[in-house]
């Protein structure tokens, strides 16, 4: 028996549970009925671990206690997020069969709020991609069309969520990786502030980038997530030390006043017009709402891309060098000796797209290129931040397109990396910068949804949420349903 | 000093751990000789999604060891990357202090055999992780084993102010001792707590550039240490003088041979690709920090031994001997704030204690005896409750954690010095013995001798001899 997951939010699977017109087992049973009504088409999950997921539920269930409104709700985890005892492969053939033994730190709040995790979502290898496809196990298509990629890298998760597998689901973004793949799926996703959520279990690319979110179908659902799984941690020495609110409780609708900066180097070459054109009309709408809105500039917009390739593959080529087959995950046959072990393990267990950013990164921090290189990055990375204070100085959010273009045709791009990278215009400044970011649908361009991203102040989610809600209040866009929906 | 014709120029990177309760990075406990990997958890490990967290400790710890080797503590502190495959290194990158380290600028005043004072400079030191240990089996399989991997480790690594393999030798001595005085390790030689890389290059007199370096690695003992030197001095002034070229080269020191062996030609630098490190932040050093650091830093050998020969009235050489290790000179310090007095306390250390410690083979910390019951006992002996014969028998039982007074009462160790007890022993005795009277005012001193060997045999040898000895001579005069 499958659950209808497009006809209810958080809030109303929690009033259900406390009621008792369902509980946590039948609605668990739901779930794993639904991804084995839709994963042939959506090809989201790489796992799904439907004996410990039940085993959850009926404790649940026997507690009887659904004080928390996560309580008792699935979820889908995307699958570089450390689950205890459950394969969590980063999509990499290097971690095939990898099992923790450890929970990240979202993944042991969301237990501790009562979530039931039902498996581990497709994504990018190693988060390396943008629509999904270097995963080493499938390739995940979009809920709206599965000729088309999901995006990425946290795409399982986001086709998961925008095809009713699961009411919410987690992701990573280190570039985008949350906010792009919502946007292609037309569903939120949080990107929160740098040290809001900690990284404790996230399987690193970029350390000084990556940051754990929610995907959600709607707004508030967003914020009552990110307030559950936010905080410090004291196994995470950048995970801020500041109150979580939480957010979802203060979502009123209003934007009377709220300032409002568009960009221009957010809508200039490389944009597709039709999209720019929905996300004006979405600002436009805001602007009706009561927000002022004004054209501001972001001047080293067109480096981000160049200044983050270098700072995420740097990071990354350090952070993958522990996959060297010694201690756990893919070791290769038929070594002669250590060196041949490292060359043999990692060659046959990492795929292009991680090979390719490895060496990009380990020539950036060469002795000859740094300077050059990595150096040159971090001062463009600091060029990129004073950009976004000035227009905060005046500003309470930025909103834009999330991404330039609405999903493209799997296999369209993968082969061609620039062309893919380029793609990540809008949404690295944020990483770079550390600041939240979200993706919110604003419509949809020949069928396909199109995503407005909302970038605020540091710590500041409330205000973007605010003003996500907003919008999403008044489209009511979330109305809309991909065909898969007739699944359920 | 040199070989020949050559000067000599050595550089030494010291690699000390330090004993903090915990690892640098992860809440792991450092301890040594554990079974293999008992002390790791999934930081240690390099597990995927793992993060660190920089022990305050470990910083302070280094921050000792700067200040006690004259060093400017850095204001700001940021980690580093230090990229490198290999198994013992299981994130594949040491965190390490490249760019900030905790400590520049330093010295040590070392002094050389013929008593003159040499200034070695310390260009920085760095707080970092030690790596774990790799052993290969005679079963075909290497092994890993990641107990001491994430050991915070100050390296300490010295300007090419060294001129000769004995000097270097000094300096190594006076730097564990300087270190073992800051109270951040016991810098054990055979337990790998103290290791030196090594760096050695030779020049004609009066050339402006430096030779050749080449390098020999993690040596943990002073005299391979200067063994090492003394045959690559020779060695590289016999290539220089057959017209050969010294090669920048890793080799390794060979005891059975006292020589050294090719390892590696280094071509070029290593690429560490240094970068920071992003999962730590910064760290601020402010001044009261490094104020409340040196106020917690244990006084210098040399204060001490300064104090001891100064203000104690205790000989040079023994003071050497009570700075040894900071156990023993903080030992003696806390037995002579527990009232002892300072030379006897003194002697009894050097001698007795030192004696036990070695045929027991233990530590100083290891055995029963404390501070106070050493005080204990050298005030028994100096206010002539027990004598020193009598002491024996008390030290035997303060180093199994007796009481001395106690123990000297139940087990009947105290000096009868009552006059009027040892009075009516005196009268008995001088009644008895009229001949020895005699004798005595006849001028025989035999005769005092033969009474004393009388009334101890009366105390049954428990009577104090000084105060025995001065009545008796007062009743024999009287008589």
């Amino acid at each position: 028996m499958t659950f209808n997951y497009f006809e209810h939010d958080l809030a109303s699977l929690h009033e259900q549970l406390v009621n008792k017109e369902i509980t946590a087992t039948e609605l668990t049973e739901a779930t794993l009925d639904n991804i084995a009504a839709t994963d042939e088409q959506l090809q989201a999950f790489i796992s799904t671990n439907p004996d410990e997921a039940l085993a959850q539920a009926k404790l649940i269930d026997e507690k009887g206690n659904f004080d928390n409104v996560l309580t008792g709700i699935p979820v889908g985890l995307k699958d570089n997020l450390a689950t205890k005892g459950i394969q969590t492969t980063g999509a990499s053939h290097i971690l095939e069969g990898f099992k923790p033994i450890y929970n990240a730190t979202v993944v042991e709040k969301l237990f501790n709020n009562g979530a039931v995790s039902v498996g581990k979502t497709n994504m990018d290898e190693f988060a390396m991609g943008g629509s999904t496809e270097t995963s080493y196990y499938k390739k995940t298509t979009n809920a709206w069309d599965h000729s088309k990629v999901p995006g990425g890298s946290s795409g399982g998760s986001a086709s998961a969520v925008a095809g009713g597998q699961v009411p919410f689901a987690l992701g990573s973004d280190t570039g985008g990786s949350i906010r792009q793949p919502a946007a292609f799926n037309g569903i939120v996703g949080m990107k929160p502030t740098y040290g809001r959520v900690s990284r404790w279990g996230l399987f690193a690319m970029a350390s000084s980038l990556d940051q754990i979110g929610p995907f959600t179908r709607t707004v508030q659902d967003n914020a009552a997530v990110l307030s559950a799984i936010a905080g410090f941690d004291a196994h995470d020495s950048t995970a801020s030390q500041r109150e979580v609110p939480d957010f979802s409780k203060k979502l009123t609708g209003d934007v009377k006043g709220l300032k409002i900066a568009v960009p221009k180097e957010y809508f200039g070459e490389g944009i597709d017009p039709k999209v720019a054109q929905q996300v004006k009309a979405a600002i436009a709408q805001l602007e009706a709402l009561g927000a002022t809105v004004d054209e501001v500039s972001l001047p080293h917009t067109k480096y981000g891309v160049a200044a983050y390739y270098i700072i995420m593959s740097s990071e990354a080529s350090s952070n993958l060098q522990r996959y060297d087959g010694v201690r756990y995950g893919f070791r290769a046959d038929d070594v002669k000796n250590l060196e041949d072990l490292y060359v043999k393990t990692r060659s046959e267990g990492f795929g292009d797209e991680v090979k390719r950013r490895i060496m990009l990164g380990t020539f950036s921090l060469s002795a000859g290129a740094y300077d050059a290189f990595f150096k040159k990055a971090a001062k463009i990375r600091t060029l990129l931040i004073e950009d976004f204070n000035k227009v905060f100085e005046k500003y309470d959010v930025i909103v834009g397109p999330t991404a330039p273009t609405v999903a493209y045709g799997l296999g369209e791009e993968v082969d061609d990396p620039t062309a893919m990278y380029l793609a990540d215009v809008l949404t690295i400044p944020v990483n770079l910068a550390g600041l939240p970011g979200l993706s919110v649908n604003a419509g949809f361009v020949d069928g396909l949804p199109v995503g407005l991203q909302i970038i605020g102040k540091p710590f500041d989610e409330q205000t973007v949420y605010q003003t996500g809600y907003a919008y999403e209040q008044a489209s009511h866009l979330f109305d809309q349903q991909p065909d898969i929906a007739t699944k359920y | 000093m040199g070989t020949g014709n050559f000067e000599t120029t050595i550089g030494l990177e010291v690699h000390v751990e330090m004993q903090t309760n915990s690892k640098l990075l992860s809440p792991s406990p450092v301890h040594y000789g554990d079974e293999p990997n008992e002390n790791t958890n999934v930081i240690d490990f390099g597990y995927p999604g793992v993060l660190p967290v920089a022990n305050k400790g470990a910083l302070e710890y280094g921050m000792r060891v700067a200040l006690a080797l004259n060093a400017t503590v850095s204001p700001f502190i940021r980690w580093d990357r230090k990229n490198y495959f290999y198994p013992d290194n299981p994130k594949a990158y040491q965190t390490t202090q490249s760019q900030t380290p905790i400590g520049t600028n330093g010295y040590l005043d070392v002094t050389l055999d013929d008593g003159t004072v040499k200034r070695v400079r310390i260009k920085e030191m760095h707080v970092e992780e030690d790596a774990g240990k790799n052993t290969h089996g005679s079963d075909g399989y290497s092994y890993v084993d990641l107990n001491r991997q994430g050991t915070p480790l100050i390296e300490i690594v010295s300007e090419p102010d060294i001129a000769s393999p004995e000097e270097a030798y000094a300096y190594l001595e006076q730097l564990r001792q300087a270190v073992l005085f800051t109270g951040v390790s016991e810098a054990k030689m055979q337990e790998g707590q103290m290791r030196a890389d090594v760096n050695i290059s030779i020049r004609p007199y009066g050339s402006d550039t430096y030779g050749t370096k080449v390098e020999m690695k993690n040596i943990n003992s002073f005299n391979y240490v200067r063994n090492a030197l003394i045959f690559e001095e020779k060695r590289q002034a016999e290539v220089l003088r057959a017209g050969g070229e010294i090669r920048q080269e890793t080799r390794r020191y060979d005891e059975p041979t006292k020589s050294t062996i090719l390892m590696r030609v280094k071509e070029g630098a290593d690429d560490y690709r240094y970068f920071p490190e992003p999962d730590l932040s910064p760290v601020v050093i402010d001044q009261t920090w490094i104020d409340e650091v040196a106020a917690s830093l244990p006084k210098s050998a040399g204060e001490r031994r300064d104090h001891y020969v100064n203000d104690l009235g205790i000989e040079p050489y023994d003071a050497e001997v009570l700075t040894q290790t900071l156990a023993m000179a903080n030992f003696y310090d806390d037995t002579i704030a527990a009232g002892a007095d300072a030379k006897r306390a003194a002697n009894y250390l050097i001698g007795d204690v030192n004696a036990y410690m070695n045929k027991h083979q233990v530590e100083l910390q290891d055995t029963e005896l404390t501070p106070e019951h050493l005080a204990g006992m050298v005030k028994l002996i100096e206010d002539g409750t027990i004598s020193t014969k009598q002491a024996k028998q008390v030290f035997e039982a303060i180093m199994t954690g007796e009481e001395p007074e106690a123990f000297a009462k139940a087990h009947g160790l105290v000096q009868l010095s009552d006059p009027d007890v040892l009075l009516a022993w005196i009268t008995e005795v001088l009644d008895n013995n009229p001949q020895s009277i005699e004798d005595f005012k006849g001028g025989k001193d035999r005769a005092t001798g033969y009474l004393i060997g009388q009334l101890m045999k009366m105390s049954k040898g428990q009577a104090n001899p000084g105060v025995l000895n001065k009545l008796l001579l007062a009743e024999l005069n009287k008589r």
